[in-house]
């Protein structure tokens, strides 16, 4: 431990999947609650409270407060696309790490069982008369007409620019990513899907956008994860379990979209994502070499291709090479997506910031039973929120 | 013959179908759409720039699941047009991967979305390819 240090005391995630008895703050509140339990502290504790439901409407975090404790302390609701678990994270990091308080609560809460697609909505009939609206002066909706505005779609398109690239990625290949994740999950007995897919499932399944099928996109479904951090300093004064358990924060980055052609035509989910691995690994002293596991954003199997390159799991250009050799396999070199990744484990937006941490934690503290990756002592979590935010946090077993 | 107008404004009909885009004066970066500054030099002075009309595929996806009210399958497309990313439909090719390839070339072309109670069509744009 050195000082300045951050580290997460307690840590939760609810079962995903479908919870018709609850909403979103029962979620979010069990979570809390349980996130706070596993660290030993309560409410009373806390310094700052952070966090997000980023389709629910705003105030989720004073909902929380007056389901679980209303102490006054500052309250932020936080929303930033897919990233807004992250960021509720950093949110409770920077607190502590200004030292304007020792304890720190981040939640993030979604119910989205049963929704469908997330962006485009229905295409409306065209006005009787033209008239021009938004920033490109359409006289009507643009969805299906130039381009399309569907995650399955663009995302499809951010893996076939990378094949179109660098080669080496087909359908096939960007299916078979979904098998491994599939595979994952039926170890994780929190994920929203638990069910091993052939090959031939998965390409057989419903096509949505080419090449993504239903298997291969993130499943929609409810869920809750909250973290309690604390400062390097009042760890020290904790019980020695309360230490061996602590997980260090060693990097926690969050970037946006720096200028590129072509960003406003495609968002660009690479540049932001490999200038926060950079900067991620050179705070943490650290190098991709070093991860004993990865849980990424494979919000489609077309995006985790790339993320193998831009987190610099592998050599640029390689990633399609990397994954055929199975190094992301949970028996790899580099396991990618233990959980089963948000294509099985499921993608309750604003907990998946947070859920990803609370699966790398799981590892380091040696909890995670049967898919326990053996021996590990760092990891790293990413997501990428559209628009686009890009969160990493490296995260450190204790020495003690 | 009926009036026409482009079903986006960075369409213009004359006098041939083509796009138009704000360019950054100071660093050349182009935009679709009205920018107070440009995002990638914060210059504030914009010119129009024409963008080449034939151009080759980058990236696509063949979209079989849209918004209620979207006709599927439909190809969506990112077409760089000499140096510079364009977001299109491609039509005039079947919507299958058989049909559709990464790096084909194609070139603008346009078609009438439909006609408002004036009798007025709205004309969009997408890519062909170029056999």
């Amino acid at each position: 431990m050195s000082s300045g240090d951050v580290w997460i005391l307690g840590i939760n995630m609810t079962k995903f999947g479908k919870h018709t008895d609850k909403d979103t703050v029962d979620l979010a509140a069990q979570a809390a609650m349980a996130a706070l339990a596993d660290g030993g502290v309560t409410m009373a504790d806390m310094g700052v409270l952070a966090a997000g439901c980023l389709m629910g409407g705003g105030g989720i975090a004073q909902m929380i407060q007056k389901q679980i404790g209303q102490t006054g302390i500052p309250a932020y609701n936080v929303s930033n696309a897919c990233a807004t678990g992250a960021t509720a994270l950093r949110v409770a990091y920077m607190s502590i790490k200004s030292g304007e308080c020792d304890f720190g609560l981040a939640v993030g809460v979604e119910k989205l069982s049963g929704v469908g697609l997330l962006s485009g909505g229905n295409r409306k009939d065209d006005g009787k008369t033209w008239n021009r609206a938004g920033r490109y002066g359409a006289v009507a909706s643009t969805d299906g007409r130039i381009g399309t505005d569907t995650m399955p779609g663009v995302f499809a398109q951010v893996g076939m620019e990378y094949a179109h690239k660098y080669g080496g990625a087909d359908f096939k290949l960007f299916a078979q990513i979904s098998e491994k994740n599939h595979a994952h999950s039926t170890l994780n007995p929190l994920a929203a899907y638990q069910k091993r897919f052939t090959l031939d499932e998965i390409m057989n399944d419903m096509m949505i956008a080419y090449p993504n099928t239903r298997a291969m996109c993130s499943a929609n479904c409810d869920g809750g994860a909250a973290a309690v951090l604390v400062s390097d300093a009042k760890l020290k004064t904790l019980s020695l379990e309360q230490q061996r358990r602590a997980v260090k924060i060693s990097a926690s980055v969050l970037t946006s979209d720096p200028y590129e052609e072509a960003c406003q035509v495609l968002p660009d989910v690479n540049t932001l994502t490999r200038s926060a691995a950079a900067q991620a690994y050179a705070k943490a002293g650290i190098g991709p070499e070093d991860l004993d596991l990865v849980e990424l954003h494979d919000c489609f199997a077309t995006a985790e291709l790339v993320h193998y390159d831009n987190l610099g799991l592998c050599k640029p250009g390689e990633a399609a090479d990397f994954f055929k050799s199975g190094a992301t396999w949970r028996d790899g070199s580099t396991p990618v997506n233990v959980s089963g990744g948000l294509e099985s484990k499921g993608h309750p937006i604003a907990a998946t910031g947070i859920a990803n941490v609370w699966e790398v934690c799981h590892h380091l503290r040696g909890e995670a039973g049967d898919r326990q990756i053996q021996g590990a002592k760092v990891g790293l979590a990413h997501v990428i929120g559209l628009g686009s935010a890009c969160g990493i946090h490296i995260l450190e077993k204790s020495g003690l | 013959m009926s009036e026409q107008i482009p079903f986006v404004e960075y369409l213009h009909l004359a006098p041939t179908p083509h796009l138009v885009a704000h360019q950054c004066t100071s660093c050349g970066a182009r935009f679709f759409d009205r920018r107070n500054a440009c995002a990638s030099c914060f210059g504030t002075s914009f010119a129009d720039a024409d963008i080449a009309t034939e151009g080759f595929v980058r990236s696509f996806t063949i979209v079989a699941f849209a918004a209620p009210g979207i006709p599927v399958p439909f190809v969506s497309a990112i077409i760089e047009c000499d140096g510079t990313s364009v977001r299109g439909n491609l039509t005039n090719v079947t919507a299958d991967p058989e049909h559709v390839s990464l790096g084909m070339k194609v070139r603008l072309t346009t078609y009438v979305v439909g006609s408002d109670e004036a009798g007025t069509e709205a004309v969009n744009f997408a890519f062909e390819p170029i056999s």
